[in-house]
């Protein structure tokens, strides 16, 4: 058992003159707060885990963060899982804590992906997930490999673009509730079928932007404050990494990750109440929610319409307007839905808080669908 | 023996002889079973399509002039999966058959109707 004794969020978007070094040391400055508050110092955080930064492609991504940010950890490491980063490095801070290694970890991502770079810089570093030899030559980009699952998802459910169009219209809604979202103006389902295409049938509002930020958590061995956050269970999935190997475009490593994180065992899909599910595009959540047993085959797009998924709904999801809104800077980017989720459970999340957020479901993937990372997260009073 | 990605208008595959194993991914081992002895095949071009897109934004300058284009992924009827263009016409499970096409500085495999000229 670990719990998340502090977290730490920018804004996301364009944050001009920002490093990557300076968003994770603002988010972790925000995270290392909590901790000063609970009357403890800084250096007893004596594990140090980040994700890496693509406009700062360093070899120890971890200790240059470490020297930056004046830690000098016991332990000290840099994970590279593409988008399923922000959870895995959750999860290994988890692991070392409950193993007894480490006492306070601090988990930290930051990247200024937007303004540190050019677009095309951007969306070639990003297309690089493809095979080098049989794969990038052919020009694709990271929206044509999840537009080949869409293609096949939408083939097979016999739903429309118009339903996956949903979920961007639904994360919109939530982001205009956040200050730090990168994009709040309204949006209905007839703008994002009439926004530019990108790669068919996914279109720009089907896409998460680039962004700059930060994000951060501490993970204690032991609780701090009054309401806790307590992390019950984590599991991964690895099943492929290039699309044109996955064993199937229509069933992933979801429920495997899910499974082993004690999702229909430890805990049963009926106590989860809030969920968090990586939204990269539209037809990435519409294919975690449902194989996670949240939505039936083909129908996140139809519940999300129906508000399922709201913050008043039965099942609320990604109240802080996820990638798709909210914004995505890289590893940043998953560590901002759990940062939501540590303050729906202590009661902090202001005008977006849910009546219950008792038991929470978080779902990751990275590459192309073919990294998966689930975490249970529990509330304890 | 080369293929496209090394200039020669064939796609090829690997087979083993160990274990049955048919795969894309060029290698010295069966990811299958491990033996050391895979066999590199030309591939017959035949094929069905399983997923399809059109890249509207074009990842560079280069192919943003070649843009807008369409991208599949093939099932062979040798039972592998490849990633190749694909002609305007075709949707999923159409069958298809391989022809070479110029693209940029290279020559790529792209999919035309089975019977149709590329
Ligand atoms: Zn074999």
């Amino acid at each position: 058992m670990s719990w998340i004794t502090g977290v730490g969020l920018t804004p996301f978007g364009r944050l001009d003159g920002r490093t990557t070094l300076d968003l994770m040391s603002d988010a972790a400055s925000a995270a290392s707060a909590a901790l000063a508050d609970a009357g403890l110092r800084r250096d007893e955080v004596d594990g140090l885990i980040t994700g890496y930064s693509t406009t700062l492609p360093h070899l120890m991504l971890s200790t240059v963060f470490a020297e930056h940010f004046g830690l000098v950890p016991c332990y000290a490491h840099a994970i590279q899982l593409g988008g399923a980063t922000g959870f895995a490095t959750v999860m290994l801070a988890h692991e070392l804590v409950a193993a007894g290694v480490l006492r306070h970890v601090l988990v930290v991502a930051g990247e200024n992906r937007l303004t540190g770079q050019s677009r095309d810089a951007a969306i070639q570093t990003l297309a690089q997930v493809g095979h080098p030899r049989y794969e990038v030559p052919l020009g694709p980009t990271i929206p044509a490999y999840y537009a080949l699952v869409a293609s096949r998802y939408l083939h097979e459910t016999g739903t429309a673009a118009a339903d996956l169009a949903e979920l961007a219209v639904l994360m919109r809604r939530h982001a205009a509730l956040h200050p730090g979202a990168q994009f709040c103006e309204a949006i209905g389902v007839a703008d994002v079928l009439a926004s530019k295409p990108i790669a068919a049938p996914l279109r720009i509002l089907d896409c998460c932007p680039v962004s700059d930020g930060g994000a951060a958590v501490v993970v204690s061995r032991d609780r701090t404050g009054g309401t806790g956050v307590r992390i019950i269970g984590c599991g991964q999935a690895h099943t492929h990494q290039h699309v044109s190997t996955a064993p199937s475009l229509t069933s992933f490593g979801t429920a495997a990750a899910a499974a082993r994180a004690g999702l229909g065992t430890r805990v049963a899909l009926a106590d989860i109440r809030y969920a968090v599910v990586y939204d990269s595009f539209t037809i990435t959540l519409a294919i975690l929610l449902e194989e996670l047993g949240l939505a039936p085959r083909g129908g996140a797009g139809a519940l999300a319409r129906e508000g399922h998924f709201s913050r008043e709904g039965a099942m609320p999801l990604n109240t802080h307007g996820g990638l798709l809104s909210y914004g995505h800077c890289g590893v940043g980017g998953a560590m901002a839905h759990l940062v939501e989720v540590q303050l729906q459970m202590t009661g902090r999340a202001g005008s977006r808080q849910v009546r219950d957020a008792s038991m929470a479901l978080l779902h990751g993937d990275g590459g192309v669908l073919s990294s998966h990372v689930t975490l249970l997260l529990e509330q304890a009073r | 023996m080369t293929d496209w990605t090394a200039g020669t208008a064939a796609v090829a595959f690997q087979h083993c002889p160990a274990c049955d194993a048919v795969w894309y991914f060029a290698r010295g081992f069966c990811p299958h079973c491990g033996s050391a002895s895979p066999e590199t095949r030309v591939a017959s071009g035949r094929g069905r399509i399983y997923a399809v897109t059109t890249v509207t934004r074009a990842p560079s300058p280069e192919l943003r002039a070649l843009a807008p284009y369409r991208i599949a992924l093939v099932d062979m009827e040798e039972g592998f999966r490849a990633m190749m263009h694909a002609a305007p016409d075709l949707a999923i499970d159409d069958a298809v058959q391989v022809g070479f096409v110029r693209f940029g500085d290279l020559v790529i495999p792209r999919r035309h109707r089975l019977g149709d000229r590329a």
